[in-house]
């Protein structure tokens, strides 16, 4: 009992504040003025220097959100959010664009420095090889430096941000966007397009494998502003990526909107594997603060016999409402999610995935592991349907909760719908605790109850921390034991 | 005072009128025990005698509530301390029914133990080199393959795997005293002999046993120098060796009655 006691009475006084990227750059932005108005749309728009085309889907999309409401069906509670009082574009005054990366601003290079993204191309440090990965940084609404770059066209992928593929490349852009995730999609996608500032845009052509990781890190800097990221990734016939996400945002007492939307599509034969490492600011021990993320992440695959992996670790934000969902279009096309969701203190979890299988022997696999601490409420919400045409159609389902304390909660919401009697679904789910006597065990040996903790944990979510590409794999387990300090005693 | 003799062996371990309850029922009942320094005791008894509940008191585990007595390990005072903490200073129980932990490698929990030993002491963590050839070392004397290592801690083990491990923590963890939880139980002859044979492997005149046993049996391996008997919660006869062929002779009637 005593053991229980002591996790209980630790999370009572848990310091949620270890948060370690919660500082705040001194940087001088450009604001749009306060508020969603269809000149701020037009302002964003027009900073961005955008073609009349782009900024008529805006304004439509706008509009449309004007009539729509929050969807209120998930398991998240907070104060209704009151979309006037944002600001909806903040850029660092020391310019938009530059041309190269000793035109960045250093005090953003610093900022990117401390947070562990070096902006640099140095392919060779102290003799030592290090693995490659290109990074685009999105700070608060505009991209400030993508790595890489060149290197990556001559194998012929584009890898740019948003703002620089819709002047460079608009015949791709204007033949992807939406296709994926309608601009009428939901209440937040349709936000989204209409303010959308920045985001990453990824192009592999027809059989070309990407030679290196590509990655996006994103930050949020500015006070009351939210970020709205879009991304859009289109691996071409034949054509592999993997790319990777990592946000991280300051820590301030009032909540902060993150609205994105992602967008993948595969032809045939194409793979995209897709991993995030989601570490926004969750907020303190009292609830105060840390972000909204209403994310709208979809991949499509649309092409025969390709592949879509999502593997996200969600250790931050306050709310997380977020289902990277794969529709299955081609035929034996191949749709997977893996999920570790850690909530702690007050955060509130409401995530899953969609798997729509639309063609012939489409296959799909969820992996999905949920470990709630704290006072933090943690739901799965998942949805595997199969449709008249998808004969053949397999999935499987594992969705496992682990509970440290007994002030959380742990939901698993399956949705199953099969409309052709040869598809076959398999759900699993579990629910278990962190026993006394796991805990007592490691003890005897020797471990404090936090190392025995983290170490239950990491073993609990191994199967989808194998699916990380490796150099981010060690750096989520270190993310995982962070995020648990102070759960235990 | 430098040089002790045979006569003045230290008590490693010294258990005075110890009382303990578990959800308000008498377990241990006023119990007394010393062990010394290298020595080897069994602990025997019928079941619900209280051994078990011996085993996780002395380790420090939650849900069993101390009424009266106190625990010394070398001189110092144990019950106050966590059951991490105990660990530290050397007190080790090998369990009846070791846990579970689904995605953690035995070989991982290993490194992760000895580790965390290693660093109250001022030591380095040991780099992987040198931890897997002391693991390999200790590994073979109780035939334990690589493969095993590999596998998650416990999960699917056959209980001969499970308890050949527990032996394999203790040899790697060097504790000082050993608590062995009915080890025995539900090992096959062969599975015994390897046991037991791990566990002689580490007498030495530094460091202490207690042997909790049901059986006889066991103790035909471990030779034990003293035996206490064990019935309602307190010790209620000590001898040598030959006490426990008298109990595997007569069984424990009537050491029942004499608690009772």
């Amino acid at each position: 009992m005593a053991a229980v006691q002591e996790t209980v009475d630790r999370v009572r006084s848990i310091e949620v504040d270890a948060y370690k990227y919660g500082f705040i750059s001194p940087i001088e932005s450009d604001l749009a003025p306060k508020g969603l108005r269809e000149d701020t749309v037009r302002f964003i728009s027009q900073k961005k220097d955008e073609p009349a085309w782009m900024l008529d889907w805006r304004l439509e999309a706008f509009r449309r959100w004007q009539t729509m409401e929050e969807p209120k069906w998930a398991r998240v509670s907070y104060p209704p959010i009151d979309y006037q009082s944002i600001y909806y574009f903040a850029a660092p005054k020391s310019g938009v664009s530059p041309k190269s990366l000793d035109e960045v601003d250093p005090e953003l290079l610093r900022t990117y420095a401390k947070l562990g993204i070096p902006l640099v191309e140095q392919e060779i440090l102290a003799g030592v090889e290090r693995p490659r990965v290109a990074v685009d940084a999105v700070f608060d609404s505009v991209s400030i430096a993508t790595t890489f770059k060149a290197e990556l066209a001559k194998a012929g992928v584009i890898f740019c941000s948003f703002s620089e593929a819709v002047r460079n490349h608009p015949d791709l852009v204007r033949r992807y966007l939406g296709t994926v995730v309608p601009s009428s999609d939901n209440f937040y996608a349709t936000l989204n397009s209409a303010v959308f500032s920045d985001g990453s845009f990824v192009y592999v052509p027809p059989g070309v494998r990407c030679p290196m990781e590509l990655s996006t890190y994103f930050r949020i800097n500015e006070r009351n502003t939210g970020q709205f990221e879009r991304t859009l990734i289109i691996a071409d016939r034949g054509a592999y990526v993997s790319y990777l996400e990592g946000c991280t945002a300051p820590k301030r007492d009032e909540n902060q909107l993150h609205a994105a939307v992602v967008e993948l599509i595969t032809l045939d034969d194409a793979e995209i594997k897709y991993s995030t490492v989601q570490n926004w600011y969750p907020g303190d021990s009292e609830g105060r603060g840390g972000i909204y993320n209403f994310v709208t992440k979809r991949g499509d695959c649309r092409g025969a016999r390709s592949k879509i992996s999502w593997t996200q670790v969600e250790t931050g934000s306050a709310i997380t409402w977020k289902y990277p969902s794969c529709i299955l279009r081609g035929e034996a096309s191949r749709g997977e999610f893996y999920s570790i969701a850690i909530s702690n203190g007050h955060q509130q979890v409401d995530s899953g995935t969609k798997m729509i299988h639309l063609g012939r022997n489409t296959t799909s696999r969820i992996i999905s592991k949920g470990v709630a601490a704290g006072k933090s409420q943690n739901t799965y919400r998942g949805q595997v349907s199969a449709h008249r045409l998808a004969t053949g159609a397999r999935n499987f389902t594992n969705c496992d909760s682990l509970l440290i304390g007994h002030e959380c909660g742990a939901h698993t919401v399956p949705y199953i719908e099969a409309k052709n009697a040869a598809a076959v679904i398999e759900h699993e789910a579990t629910t278990s605790k962190v026993s006394e006597e796991q805990l007592f065990y490691c003890l005897q040996r020797g471990l404090s109850a936090e190392e025995a903790t983290a170490l239950i944990v990491n073993g609990f979510v191994r199967d989808v921390l194998q699916q990380l590409p490796m150099e981010f794999a060690v750096e989520a387990q270190k993310l995982i034991s962070i995020s648990l300090e102070g759960s235990v005693g | 005072m430098m040089a002790r003799t045979r006569a003045e062996k230290r008590r490693m371990l010294e258990i005075k009128n110890l009382s303990v309850s578990i959800e308000d029922t008498l377990i241990l009942d006023n119990l007394s025990l010393s062990v010394n320094t290298g020595e080897v005791a069994a602990i025997m008894g019928p079941n619900g005698s209280g051994k078990s509940t011996l085993a996780y008191v002395l380790a420090g585990k939650p849900a069993y509530k101390v009424i009266s007595g106190e625990v010394l390990l070398d001189g110092e005072s144990l019950l106050e301390l966590e059951p991490n903490k105990r660990a530290l200073e050397g007190l080790f129980l090998a369990f009846q029914y070791p846990v579970e932990i689904p995605g953690v490698a035995a070989m991982t929990f290993l490194k992760a133990a000895l580790n965390a030993q290693r660093r109250p002491r001022g030591e380095s963590d040991l780099t992987t080199p040198d931890f897997m050839r002391r693991v390999r070392e200790a590994a073979q004397a109780l035939k334990i393959d690589q493969e095993m290592l590999r596998r998650p801690l416990n999960v699917g083990f056959s209980g001969g795997e499970k308890k050949r491990f527990e032996v394999l923590q203790m040899a790697l963890l060097e504790p000082r005293v050993s608590v062995l939880d009915e080890t025995d139980s539900g090992l096959d002859i062969d599975a015994l002999r390897v046991v037991a044979e791990g566990v002689n492997a580490l007498r030495s005149p530094k460091r202490s046993f207690v042997v909790i046993t049901h059986y006889q049996r066991l103790l035909d391996h471990i030779k034990p120098d003293v035996v206490h008997v064990m019935a309602r919660g307190r010790i209620v006869a000590s001898g040598g060796p030959e006490l426990a062929l008298e109990l595997e002779r007569n069984g424990y009637r009537d050491y029942a009655e004499e608690a009772a």
